[in-house]
Protein backbone atom coordinates (compact mmCIF):
# COMPACT_ATOMS: atom_id res chain seq x y z
CA UNK A 1 0.00 0.00 0.00
CA UNK A 2 1.22 3.66 -0.61
CA UNK A 3 2.01 6.14 1.88
CA UNK A 4 0.20 8.62 0.03
CA UNK A 5 -3.05 6.13 -0.05
CA UNK A 6 -2.59 5.62 3.61
CA UNK A 7 -2.48 9.81 3.78
CA UNK A 8 -5.67 9.96 1.72
CA UNK A 9 -7.61 7.33 4.34
CA UNK A 10 -6.31 9.01 7.53
CA UNK A 11 -7.21 12.69 5.95
CA UNK A 12 -10.52 11.07 4.79
CA UNK A 13 -11.31 10.08 8.37
CA UNK A 14 -10.30 13.40 9.92
CA UNK A 15 -12.71 14.93 7.74
CA UNK A 16 -15.40 13.40 8.33
CA UNK A 17 -14.99 13.34 11.79
CA UNK A 18 -14.63 17.56 11.79
CA UNK A 19 -17.84 17.24 10.32
CA UNK A 20 -19.58 14.66 12.49
CA UNK A 21 -18.51 15.87 15.75
CA UNK A 22 -21.12 16.05 18.04
CA UNK A 23 -21.99 12.42 17.18
CA UNK A 24 -18.73 11.69 16.79
CA UNK A 25 -18.10 13.40 20.86
CA UNK A 26 -21.25 11.13 21.92
CA UNK A 27 -19.09 7.59 21.05
CA UNK A 28 -16.32 8.81 21.75
CA UNK A 29 -17.42 9.78 25.51
CA UNK A 30 -19.50 5.75 25.65
CA UNK A 31 -16.11 4.19 24.44
CA UNK A 32 -14.15 6.36 27.52
CA UNK A 33 -17.08 5.48 30.16
CA UNK A 34 -17.20 1.93 29.77
CA UNK A 35 -13.35 1.81 29.68
CA UNK A 36 -13.34 3.75 32.82
CA UNK A 37 -15.27 1.24 34.20
CA UNK A 38 -13.28 -1.57 32.70
CA UNK A 39 -10.37 0.23 33.99
CA UNK A 40 -11.83 0.95 37.86
CA UNK A 41 -13.01 -2.93 38.12
CA UNK A 42 -9.50 -4.19 37.34
CA UNK A 43 -7.67 -2.27 39.64
CA UNK A 44 -10.36 -3.02 42.40
CA UNK A 45 -10.16 -6.28 41.49
CA UNK A 46 -6.15 -6.62 40.90
CA UNK A 47 -5.59 -4.96 44.53
CA UNK A 48 -8.65 -7.46 46.41
CA UNK A 49 -6.81 -10.21 44.87
CA UNK A 50 -3.40 -8.37 46.15
CA UNK A 51 -4.94 -7.92 50.09
CA UNK A 52 -6.58 -11.83 49.89
CA UNK A 53 -3.52 -13.43 49.49
CA UNK A 54 -1.53 -11.21 51.53
CA UNK A 55 -4.38 -12.04 54.39
CA UNK A 56 -4.26 -16.01 53.15
CA UNK A 57 -0.44 -15.91 53.48
CA UNK A 58 -0.95 -13.72 57.36
CA UNK A 59 -4.00 -15.80 58.66
CA UNK A 60 -2.28 -17.68 61.73
CA UNK A 61 -3.62 -18.94 64.63
CA UNK A 62 -3.09 -17.54 68.48
CA UNK A 63 -3.74 -20.31 70.59
CA UNK A 64 -4.41 -18.52 74.12
CA UNK A 65 -2.66 -20.58 77.34
CA UNK A 66 -5.04 -20.71 80.67
CA UNK A 67 -3.41 -18.36 83.32
CA UNK A 68 -3.10 -20.93 85.89
CA UNK A 69 -0.69 -23.13 83.72
CA UNK A 70 2.91 -22.29 84.36
CA UNK A 71 5.44 -21.26 81.40
CA UNK A 72 7.39 -24.82 81.74
CA UNK A 73 3.96 -26.34 81.13
CA UNK A 74 3.22 -24.62 78.31
CA UNK A 75 6.60 -24.43 76.64
CA UNK A 76 6.01 -28.03 76.94
CA UNK A 77 3.19 -28.30 74.57
CA UNK A 78 5.03 -27.16 71.65
CA UNK A 79 5.94 -30.71 70.20
CA UNK A 80 2.63 -31.90 70.67
CA UNK A 81 1.14 -29.12 68.62
CA UNK A 82 3.79 -28.88 66.29
CA UNK A 83 2.83 -33.15 65.07
CA UNK A 84 -1.02 -31.63 64.37
CA UNK A 85 -1.02 -32.59 60.79
CA UNK A 86 -1.13 -29.55 59.11
CA UNK A 87 0.87 -27.06 60.88
CA UNK A 88 3.62 -25.71 59.31
CA UNK A 89 5.07 -23.57 62.39
CA UNK A 90 4.72 -23.23 66.07
CA UNK A 91 6.32 -20.15 67.67
CA UNK A 92 5.58 -20.30 71.89
CA UNK A 93 5.12 -15.86 73.17
CA UNK A 94 5.75 -16.25 76.93
CA UNK A 95 3.73 -13.59 79.00
CA UNK A 96 6.66 -11.47 79.46
CA UNK A 97 7.89 -11.12 75.90
CA UNK A 98 4.19 -10.52 74.90
CA UNK A 99 4.55 -7.30 78.00
CA UNK A 100 7.91 -6.18 76.24
CA UNK A 101 6.11 -6.13 72.22
CA UNK A 102 3.09 -4.46 74.09
CA UNK A 103 4.91 -1.59 75.57
CA UNK A 104 6.80 -1.56 72.37
CA UNK A 105 3.61 -0.74 70.37
CA UNK A 106 1.86 1.56 72.79
CA UNK A 107 5.28 3.55 72.95
CA UNK A 108 4.23 7.09 74.64
CA UNK A 109 1.52 5.69 76.64
CA UNK A 110 3.67 3.08 78.55
CA UNK A 111 1.87 4.21 81.67
CA UNK A 112 -1.19 2.60 80.98
CA UNK A 113 1.22 -0.35 81.79
CA UNK A 114 2.77 1.08 84.73
CA UNK A 115 -0.56 2.11 86.02
CA UNK A 116 -1.10 -2.09 86.27
CA UNK A 117 1.38 -2.13 89.05
CA UNK A 118 4.00 -4.92 87.87
CA UNK A 119 0.98 -7.26 87.47
CA UNK A 120 0.65 -8.68 84.29
CA UNK A 121 -2.42 -9.52 82.85
CA UNK A 122 -1.01 -11.18 79.35
CA UNK A 123 -1.10 -15.17 78.73
CA UNK A 124 1.06 -17.54 77.30
CA UNK A 125 0.42 -17.90 73.72
CA UNK A 126 1.01 -19.72 70.79
CA UNK A 127 1.38 -18.70 67.44
CA UNK A 128 0.69 -21.52 65.10
CA UNK A 129 0.83 -20.72 61.37
CA UNK A 130 -0.72 -23.70 58.76
CA UNK A 131 0.75 -25.26 55.37
CA UNK A 132 -2.38 -24.41 53.43
CA UNK A 133 -4.89 -21.92 54.53
CA UNK A 134 -7.47 -24.38 54.21
CA UNK A 135 -5.57 -26.27 57.49
CA UNK A 136 -6.42 -23.29 59.62
CA UNK A 137 -10.10 -24.73 60.75
CA UNK A 138 -9.37 -27.90 61.42
CA UNK A 139 -5.68 -27.34 63.30
CA UNK A 140 -7.57 -24.43 65.41
CA UNK A 141 -10.59 -27.14 66.14
CA UNK A 142 -7.82 -29.60 67.48
CA UNK A 143 -5.85 -27.13 69.24
CA UNK A 144 -9.34 -25.72 71.19
CA UNK A 145 -9.06 -29.72 72.78
CA UNK A 146 -6.32 -29.03 74.70
CA UNK A 147 -7.46 -28.42 78.50
CA UNK A 148 -4.74 -25.88 78.74
CA UNK A 149 -6.02 -23.73 76.37
CA UNK A 150 -7.77 -20.70 77.63
CA UNK A 151 -9.38 -19.55 74.00
CA UNK A 152 -8.31 -20.18 70.28
CA UNK A 153 -8.61 -16.89 67.40
CA UNK A 154 -8.09 -16.96 63.89
CA UNK A 155 -9.03 -14.21 61.04
CA UNK A 156 -12.37 -16.70 60.61
CA UNK A 157 -14.11 -15.97 57.64
CA UNK A 158 -11.98 -12.42 56.46
CA UNK A 159 -10.61 -14.05 53.76
CA UNK A 160 -13.73 -15.57 52.43
CA UNK A 161 -15.19 -12.62 53.02
CA UNK A 162 -12.64 -11.00 50.78
CA UNK A 163 -13.02 -13.55 47.86
CA UNK A 164 -16.51 -13.07 47.65
CA UNK A 165 -16.73 -9.32 47.01
CA UNK A 166 -13.46 -9.38 44.41
CA UNK A 167 -16.35 -12.03 42.77
CA UNK A 168 -19.26 -9.53 42.93
CA UNK A 169 -16.94 -6.93 41.85
CA UNK A 170 -16.47 -9.06 39.29
CA UNK A 171 -19.79 -9.95 37.78
CA UNK A 172 -20.93 -6.36 37.80
CA UNK A 173 -18.47 -5.02 36.43
CA UNK A 174 -18.12 -7.62 33.62
CA UNK A 175 -22.05 -7.05 33.03
CA UNK A 176 -21.50 -3.60 33.10
CA UNK A 177 -18.99 -3.48 30.82
CA UNK A 178 -20.83 -5.82 28.43
CA UNK A 179 -23.47 -3.39 28.25
CA UNK A 180 -21.42 -0.03 28.29
CA UNK A 181 -19.50 -2.11 25.29
CA UNK A 182 -22.24 -2.74 23.59
CA UNK A 183 -23.87 0.52 23.88
CA UNK A 184 -20.00 2.15 22.50
CA UNK A 185 -19.79 -0.29 19.72
CA UNK A 186 -23.81 0.80 18.21
CA UNK A 187 -23.06 4.63 18.65
CA UNK A 188 -19.99 4.30 16.78
CA UNK A 189 -21.92 2.28 14.08
CA UNK A 190 -23.97 5.13 13.97
CA UNK A 191 -21.82 7.50 13.53
CA UNK A 192 -20.25 5.90 10.77
CA UNK A 193 -23.66 5.18 9.27
CA UNK A 194 -23.83 8.61 9.16
CA UNK A 195 -20.96 9.36 7.19
CA UNK A 196 -21.63 6.58 5.44
CA UNK A 197 -24.98 8.28 4.40
CA UNK A 198 -23.62 11.52 4.19
CA UNK A 199 -21.17 10.18 1.26
CA UNK A 200 -23.35 7.79 -0.54
CA UNK A 201 -22.96 9.43 -3.93
CA UNK A 202 -19.02 9.34 -3.95
CA UNK A 203 -18.92 5.71 -2.51
CA UNK A 204 -21.03 4.83 -5.85
CA UNK A 205 -18.90 7.26 -7.82
CA UNK A 206 -15.73 5.24 -6.49
CA UNK A 207 -16.99 1.85 -7.18
CA UNK A 208 -17.80 2.83 -10.94
CA UNK A 209 -14.61 3.82 -11.32
CA UNK A 210 -12.77 0.91 -10.34
CA UNK A 211 -11.89 1.36 -6.36
CA UNK A 212 -11.66 -2.02 -4.24
CA UNK A 213 -13.91 -2.76 -1.64
CA UNK A 214 -10.88 -2.20 1.05
CA UNK A 215 -9.54 1.10 -0.47
CA UNK A 216 -13.77 2.59 0.12
CA UNK A 217 -13.90 0.84 3.33
CA UNK A 218 -10.67 1.87 5.08
CA UNK A 219 -11.12 5.68 5.81
CA UNK A 220 -14.62 4.62 7.70
CA UNK A 221 -12.39 2.28 9.52
CA UNK A 222 -9.73 4.58 10.47
CA UNK A 223 -12.58 7.15 11.20
CA UNK A 224 -13.87 4.43 14.14
CA UNK A 225 -10.21 3.41 15.19
CA UNK A 226 -9.79 6.82 15.93
CA UNK A 227 -12.88 7.60 18.09
CA UNK A 228 -12.30 4.53 20.02
CA UNK A 229 -8.13 5.40 20.74
CA UNK A 230 -9.55 8.73 21.40
CA UNK A 231 -12.39 7.52 24.10
CA UNK A 232 -9.75 4.69 25.45
CA UNK A 233 -6.96 7.12 25.86
CA UNK A 234 -9.26 9.18 27.94
CA UNK A 235 -10.68 6.21 30.05
CA UNK A 236 -6.69 5.71 30.52
CA UNK A 237 -5.13 8.79 31.81
CA UNK A 238 -8.33 9.30 33.95
CA UNK A 239 -7.96 5.94 35.88
CA UNK A 240 -4.35 5.94 35.71
CA UNK A 241 -4.32 9.71 37.31
CA UNK A 242 -7.32 9.18 39.28
CA UNK A 243 -6.04 5.94 40.81
CA UNK A 244 -2.38 7.24 41.61
CA UNK A 245 -3.66 10.21 43.39
CA UNK A 246 -6.12 7.74 45.41
CA UNK A 247 -3.00 5.88 46.54
CA UNK A 248 -1.22 8.97 47.32
CA UNK A 249 -4.41 10.31 49.49
CA UNK A 250 -4.02 7.09 51.11
CA UNK A 251 -0.82 6.63 52.25
CA UNK A 252 0.22 10.23 52.66
CA UNK A 253 -2.58 11.75 54.43
CA UNK A 254 -4.53 9.02 55.96
CA UNK A 255 -1.62 7.53 56.39
CA UNK A 256 -3.04 3.93 55.55
CA UNK A 257 0.00 1.88 54.18
CA UNK A 258 -1.75 -1.14 55.90
CA UNK A 259 -4.52 -1.35 52.69
CA UNK A 260 -1.86 -2.31 50.70
CA UNK A 261 -2.96 -0.26 47.43
CA UNK A 262 -1.01 -1.35 45.00
CA UNK A 263 1.10 1.25 43.07
CA UNK A 264 2.05 -0.99 40.21
CA UNK A 265 3.62 0.33 37.28
CA UNK A 266 3.62 -2.27 35.01
CA UNK A 267 0.27 -3.20 35.67
CA UNK A 268 -0.95 0.14 34.53
CA UNK A 269 0.76 -0.10 31.66
CA UNK A 270 -0.49 -3.25 30.57
CA UNK A 271 -3.67 -2.26 31.66
CA UNK A 272 -3.42 1.23 29.57
CA UNK A 273 -2.43 -0.98 26.96
CA UNK A 274 -5.38 -3.31 26.73
CA UNK A 275 -7.50 -0.52 27.43
CA UNK A 276 -6.39 1.47 24.09
CA UNK A 277 -6.24 -1.89 22.13
CA UNK A 278 -10.18 -2.71 23.19
CA UNK A 279 -10.94 0.76 22.32
CA UNK A 280 -9.61 0.78 18.77
CA UNK A 281 -10.77 -2.37 18.32
CA UNK A 282 -14.35 -1.50 19.42
CA UNK A 283 -14.15 1.28 16.54
CA UNK A 284 -13.13 -1.19 14.14
CA UNK A 285 -16.11 -3.53 15.21
CA UNK A 286 -18.59 -0.18 15.06
CA UNK A 287 -17.48 0.54 11.64
CA UNK A 288 -17.01 -2.64 10.46
CA UNK A 289 -20.69 -3.56 11.05
CA UNK A 290 -21.80 0.13 9.79
CA UNK A 291 -20.15 -1.10 6.38
CA UNK A 292 -21.19 -4.53 5.79
CA UNK A 293 -24.24 -3.99 3.99
CA UNK A 294 -23.98 -1.35 1.98
CA UNK A 295 -20.45 -2.75 0.43
CA UNK A 296 -21.95 -6.08 -1.00
CA UNK A 297 -22.88 -4.56 -4.76
CA UNK B 1 -14.44 -7.05 -26.97
CA UNK B 2 -18.02 -7.23 -25.45
CA UNK B 3 -19.66 -11.05 -26.77
CA UNK B 4 -23.30 -11.42 -24.70
CA UNK B 5 -24.73 -14.76 -25.40
CA UNK B 6 -28.20 -15.36 -24.62
CA UNK B 7 -28.35 -13.48 -22.20
CA UNK B 8 -31.40 -12.07 -19.67
CA UNK B 9 -32.29 -9.97 -16.92
CA UNK B 10 -35.12 -10.26 -14.63
CA UNK B 11 -34.94 -7.95 -11.36
CA UNK B 12 -35.57 -9.29 -7.93
CA UNK B 13 -39.25 -7.84 -8.48
CA UNK B 14 -40.05 -9.65 -11.40
CA UNK B 15 -39.52 -7.22 -14.36
CA UNK B 16 -38.20 -8.94 -17.39
CA UNK B 17 -35.58 -6.21 -18.63
CA UNK B 18 -33.99 -8.55 -21.32
CA UNK B 19 -34.71 -11.90 -22.85
CA UNK B 20 -32.19 -13.88 -24.46
CA UNK B 21 -29.89 -10.88 -25.97
CA UNK B 22 -26.91 -12.01 -27.80
CA UNK B 23 -24.87 -9.09 -29.00
CA UNK B 24 -20.97 -8.69 -30.14
CA UNK B 25 -19.04 -5.61 -30.10
CA UNK B 26 -16.09 -5.53 -31.63
CA UNK B 27 -12.68 -3.92 -30.59
CA UNK B 28 -12.78 -0.09 -31.97
CA UNK B 29 -16.51 0.44 -32.96
CA UNK B 30 -19.16 3.34 -32.18
CA UNK B 31 -22.49 1.57 -31.28
CA UNK B 32 -25.74 3.76 -30.74
CA UNK B 33 -28.55 1.56 -28.11
CA UNK B 34 -31.35 2.72 -29.08
CA UNK B 35 -35.33 2.07 -28.19
CA UNK B 36 -38.14 3.17 -26.40
CA UNK B 37 -38.31 3.83 -22.91
CA UNK B 38 -38.11 0.77 -21.13
CA UNK B 39 -36.75 -1.23 -23.09
CA UNK B 40 -33.67 -2.31 -21.02
CA UNK B 41 -31.00 0.00 -22.64
CA UNK B 42 -29.41 0.53 -19.13
CA UNK B 43 -29.50 -2.41 -17.50
CA UNK B 44 -27.41 -3.94 -20.87
CA UNK B 45 -25.29 -1.50 -20.05
CA UNK B 46 -25.12 -2.31 -16.47
CA UNK B 47 -24.53 -5.56 -17.01
CA UNK B 48 -21.13 -5.03 -18.94
CA UNK B 49 -20.11 -2.48 -15.95
CA UNK B 50 -21.15 -5.48 -13.56
CA UNK B 51 -23.46 -3.18 -12.25
CA UNK B 52 -26.02 -5.76 -12.32
CA UNK B 53 -26.04 -9.22 -12.66
CA UNK B 54 -27.32 -11.34 -15.52
CA UNK B 55 -29.96 -14.04 -14.50
CA UNK B 56 -28.94 -16.13 -17.26
CA UNK B 57 -26.40 -16.31 -20.27
CA UNK B 58 -22.84 -15.21 -20.38
CA UNK B 59 -20.78 -12.07 -21.07
CA UNK B 60 -17.57 -12.23 -21.88
CA UNK B 61 -15.07 -9.25 -21.68
CA UNK B 62 -11.68 -9.46 -23.58
CA UNK B 63 -12.57 -13.39 -23.70
CA UNK B 64 -13.47 -13.44 -20.26
CA UNK B 65 -16.97 -14.75 -18.75
CA UNK B 66 -18.11 -11.59 -16.24
CA UNK B 67 -21.24 -13.02 -15.66
CA UNK B 68 -18.88 -15.10 -12.80
CA UNK B 69 -16.78 -12.80 -11.40
CA UNK B 70 -15.66 -13.06 -8.19
CA UNK B 71 -16.96 -9.54 -5.85
CA UNK B 72 -12.89 -8.81 -5.54
CA UNK B 73 -12.15 -8.84 -9.62
CA UNK B 74 -15.11 -6.47 -10.12
CA UNK B 75 -12.80 -3.14 -9.37
CA UNK B 76 -10.50 -4.58 -11.97
CA UNK B 77 -12.73 -5.03 -14.50
CA UNK B 78 -14.58 -1.68 -14.01
CA UNK B 79 -11.36 0.06 -14.49
CA UNK B 80 -11.51 -0.99 -18.33
CA UNK B 81 -14.21 0.98 -18.79
CA UNK B 82 -15.11 4.32 -18.57
CA UNK B 83 -19.02 5.24 -17.89
CA UNK B 84 -20.42 8.42 -18.87
CA UNK B 85 -23.64 9.59 -16.91
CA UNK B 86 -27.01 11.37 -18.36
CA UNK B 87 -26.60 13.18 -14.43
CA UNK B 88 -22.80 13.39 -15.08
CA UNK B 89 -22.21 12.02 -11.62
CA UNK B 90 -19.85 14.80 -10.66
CA UNK B 91 -18.91 15.49 -7.13
CA UNK B 92 -20.21 18.73 -6.23
CA UNK B 93 -17.51 19.89 -3.83
CA UNK B 94 -14.60 18.98 -6.00
CA UNK B 95 -12.83 21.37 -8.55
CA UNK B 96 -12.73 20.21 -12.28
CA UNK B 97 -9.25 18.87 -12.03
CA UNK B 98 -9.89 17.26 -8.42
CA UNK B 99 -13.30 15.50 -10.18
CA UNK B 100 -10.96 14.12 -12.76
CA UNK B 101 -7.79 12.75 -10.98
CA UNK B 102 -10.23 11.17 -8.36
CA UNK B 103 -10.76 8.76 -10.88
CA UNK B 104 -6.79 7.95 -10.74
CA UNK B 105 -6.69 8.31 -7.25
CA UNK B 106 -9.29 5.35 -6.33
CA UNK B 107 -7.74 3.13 -7.96
CA UNK B 108 -3.98 3.89 -6.69
CA UNK B 109 -2.45 5.53 -9.40
CA UNK B 110 0.59 7.02 -8.95
CA UNK B 111 1.09 10.77 -8.29
CA UNK B 112 3.26 10.91 -11.96
CA UNK B 113 0.57 9.55 -13.35
CA UNK B 114 -2.07 11.59 -12.28
CA UNK B 115 0.30 15.17 -12.64
CA UNK B 116 0.61 13.96 -16.76
CA UNK B 117 -2.93 12.35 -17.48
CA UNK B 118 -5.03 15.14 -15.93
CA UNK B 119 -4.42 18.13 -17.94
CA UNK B 120 -4.33 15.35 -20.89
CA UNK B 121 -7.71 14.56 -20.58
CA UNK B 122 -8.54 17.93 -19.96
CA UNK B 123 -7.61 19.45 -22.81
CA UNK B 124 -9.00 16.82 -24.78
CA UNK B 125 -12.02 17.58 -23.66
CA UNK B 126 -11.54 21.37 -23.71
CA UNK B 127 -11.68 22.53 -20.54
CA UNK B 128 -7.92 23.42 -19.70
CA UNK B 129 -9.57 26.91 -18.70
CA UNK B 130 -11.81 25.83 -16.55
CA UNK B 131 -9.58 23.08 -14.32
CA UNK B 132 -10.45 25.03 -11.30
CA UNK B 133 -14.53 25.65 -11.36
CA UNK B 134 -16.31 23.54 -9.09
CA UNK B 135 -19.40 22.06 -11.01
CA UNK B 136 -21.96 24.39 -10.07
CA UNK B 137 -20.05 27.13 -11.91
CA UNK B 138 -20.16 25.60 -15.22
CA UNK B 139 -22.90 24.75 -17.81
CA UNK B 140 -24.11 21.11 -18.51
CA UNK B 141 -22.84 20.96 -21.64
CA UNK B 142 -19.08 21.82 -19.47
CA UNK B 143 -20.44 19.13 -16.68
CA UNK B 144 -20.48 16.27 -19.10
CA UNK B 145 -17.42 17.19 -20.62
CA UNK B 146 -15.89 16.61 -16.89
CA UNK B 147 -17.68 13.55 -17.03
CA UNK B 148 -16.28 12.56 -20.20
CA UNK B 149 -12.52 13.64 -19.24
CA UNK B 150 -13.07 11.63 -15.50
CA UNK B 151 -13.82 8.57 -18.04
CA UNK B 152 -11.01 8.36 -20.16
CA UNK B 153 -8.13 9.88 -18.05
CA UNK B 154 -7.19 6.17 -16.92
CA UNK B 155 -7.43 4.93 -21.07
CA UNK B 156 -9.89 2.84 -21.09
CA UNK B 157 -10.52 0.22 -24.35
CA UNK B 158 -14.43 0.73 -23.79
CA UNK B 159 -16.84 4.06 -23.10
CA UNK B 160 -20.33 3.30 -22.19
CA UNK B 161 -22.03 6.41 -22.08
CA UNK B 162 -25.62 6.23 -20.76
CA UNK B 163 -27.79 8.87 -22.12
CA UNK B 164 -24.93 11.58 -22.01
CA UNK B 165 -27.18 14.39 -24.05
CA UNK B 166 -30.17 13.98 -22.20
CA UNK B 167 -29.89 16.84 -20.29
CA UNK B 168 -28.67 19.32 -22.60
CA UNK B 169 -29.59 21.05 -25.72
CA UNK B 170 -29.44 19.93 -29.43
CA UNK B 171 -26.52 22.00 -30.66
CA UNK B 172 -24.44 20.81 -26.71
CA UNK B 173 -25.32 17.09 -27.26
CA UNK B 174 -23.36 17.89 -30.92
CA UNK B 175 -20.52 18.81 -29.40
CA UNK B 176 -20.51 15.96 -26.83
CA UNK B 177 -21.21 13.02 -29.56
CA UNK B 178 -18.30 14.56 -31.55
CA UNK B 179 -16.45 14.19 -28.43
CA UNK B 180 -17.17 10.72 -28.23
CA UNK B 181 -16.15 10.47 -31.86
CA UNK B 182 -12.93 11.68 -31.53
CA UNK B 183 -12.35 9.45 -28.68
CA UNK B 184 -13.36 6.46 -30.66
CA UNK B 185 -10.96 7.46 -33.98
CA UNK B 186 -8.35 6.80 -30.93
CA UNK B 187 -9.07 3.63 -30.48
CA UNK B 188 -11.82 3.43 -27.82
CA UNK B 189 -14.82 1.37 -28.26
CA UNK B 190 -17.67 3.56 -27.37
CA UNK B 191 -21.42 2.22 -26.81
CA UNK B 192 -23.99 5.35 -26.27
CA UNK B 193 -27.50 4.55 -25.19
CA UNK B 194 -29.39 7.79 -26.32
CA UNK B 195 -32.64 8.48 -27.64
CA UNK B 196 -31.37 11.39 -29.81
CA UNK B 197 -32.86 10.67 -33.39
CA UNK B 198 -30.78 13.63 -35.04
CA UNK B 199 -27.66 12.28 -33.47
CA UNK B 200 -28.02 8.73 -34.40
CA UNK B 201 -29.15 9.47 -37.87
CA UNK B 202 -26.62 12.09 -38.39
CA UNK B 203 -23.86 9.65 -37.05
CA UNK B 204 -24.84 6.79 -39.72
CA UNK B 205 -22.69 4.39 -37.17
CA UNK B 206 -24.02 1.02 -35.75
CA UNK B 207 -27.60 0.71 -34.32
CA UNK B 208 -28.78 -2.06 -31.86
CA UNK B 209 -32.25 -0.92 -31.08
CA UNK B 210 -33.66 -3.08 -27.95
CA UNK B 211 -37.53 -3.63 -27.70
CA UNK B 212 -39.14 -5.38 -24.80
CA UNK B 213 -35.82 -6.45 -23.42
CA UNK B 214 -34.98 -7.94 -26.96
CA UNK B 215 -32.45 -6.90 -29.86
CA UNK B 216 -35.02 -6.39 -33.17
CA UNK B 217 -32.44 -4.22 -34.94
CA UNK B 218 -29.50 -4.78 -35.84
CA UNK B 219 -27.79 -2.41 -38.81
CA UNK B 220 -24.42 -1.29 -40.14
CA UNK B 221 -24.51 2.44 -40.24
CA UNK B 222 -28.45 2.41 -39.50
CA UNK B 223 -30.86 5.09 -38.48
CA UNK B 224 -32.93 5.68 -35.49
CA UNK B 225 -35.73 4.36 -36.73
CA UNK B 226 -38.81 5.73 -34.49
CA UNK B 227 -40.78 8.80 -34.86
CA UNK B 228 -40.74 10.69 -30.98
N1 LIG C 1 -33.39 -1.83 -10.29
C1 LIG C 1 -34.51 -2.23 -10.94
N2 LIG C 1 -35.39 -3.01 -10.29
C2 LIG C 1 -36.50 -3.42 -10.91
N3 LIG C 1 -36.82 -3.12 -12.17
C3 LIG C 1 -35.98 -2.33 -12.87
C4 LIG C 1 -34.77 -1.86 -12.28
N4 LIG C 1 -34.13 -1.11 -13.20
C5 LIG C 1 -34.89 -1.14 -14.31
N5 LIG C 1 -35.99 -1.86 -14.12
C6 LIG C 1 -37.02 -2.16 -15.11
O1 LIG C 1 -36.43 -2.83 -16.19
C7 LIG C 1 -36.96 -2.39 -17.43
C8 LIG C 1 -35.84 -1.84 -18.29
O2 LIG C 1 -35.34 -0.66 -17.70
P1 LIG C 1 -34.11 0.16 -18.29
O3 LIG C 1 -33.77 1.20 -17.31
O4 LIG C 1 -33.05 -0.80 -18.69
O5 LIG C 1 -34.78 0.79 -19.57
P2 LIG C 1 -34.19 1.88 -20.54
O6 LIG C 1 -34.25 1.28 -21.89
O7 LIG C 1 -32.89 2.37 -20.07
O8 LIG C 1 -35.27 3.04 -20.41
P3 LIG C 1 -35.05 4.61 -20.55
O9 LIG C 1 -34.95 4.89 -21.99
O10 LIG C 1 -36.28 5.19 -19.95
O11 LIG C 1 -33.82 4.95 -19.79
C9 LIG C 1 -38.01 -1.35 -17.10
O12 LIG C 1 -39.25 -1.99 -17.11
C10 LIG C 1 -37.64 -0.92 -15.70
O13 LIG C 1 -38.80 -0.55 -14.99
MG1 LIG D 1 -32.12 4.18 -19.32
Amino acid sequence: MRIRTISYFIREALKSLYRNSWMGLASMGTVAVSLIIVGLSLITVMNANYLAARLESNVEIIAFIKSDVSEDDARALKNEIQSIPGVSSVEFRSKDQALVEFRKELGEQQNMINALGGENPLPHLYKVTTISPGDVEGVAKKLELFPQMEKVDYGKGVVEKLFSITRWVRLVGLTVIVLLGLAAVFLIATTIRLTVFARRKEIQIMKILGATNWFIRWPFLVEGMVLGFTGALIAVLIVDFSYLAVIDYVQKDLNLNILGLQKDTRFLLLLGGVMLGVGTFIGALGSGISMRKFLKV
Amino acid sequence: MINMINVSKIYPNGTKALTDVSLRVEKGEFVFLVGPSGAGKSTLTKLIFREEQPTRGQILFNGKNIARLRPGEVPYLRRNIGVIFQDFKLLPNKTVAENVSFALEVIEASKREIRKSVPEALEMVGLSDKVNAVPSELSGGEQQRVGIARAIVNNPPLIIADEPTGNLDPETSWEIVNLLHEINKCGTTVLMATHDKVIVDGMRKRVVALENGRVVRDEERGAYGYED
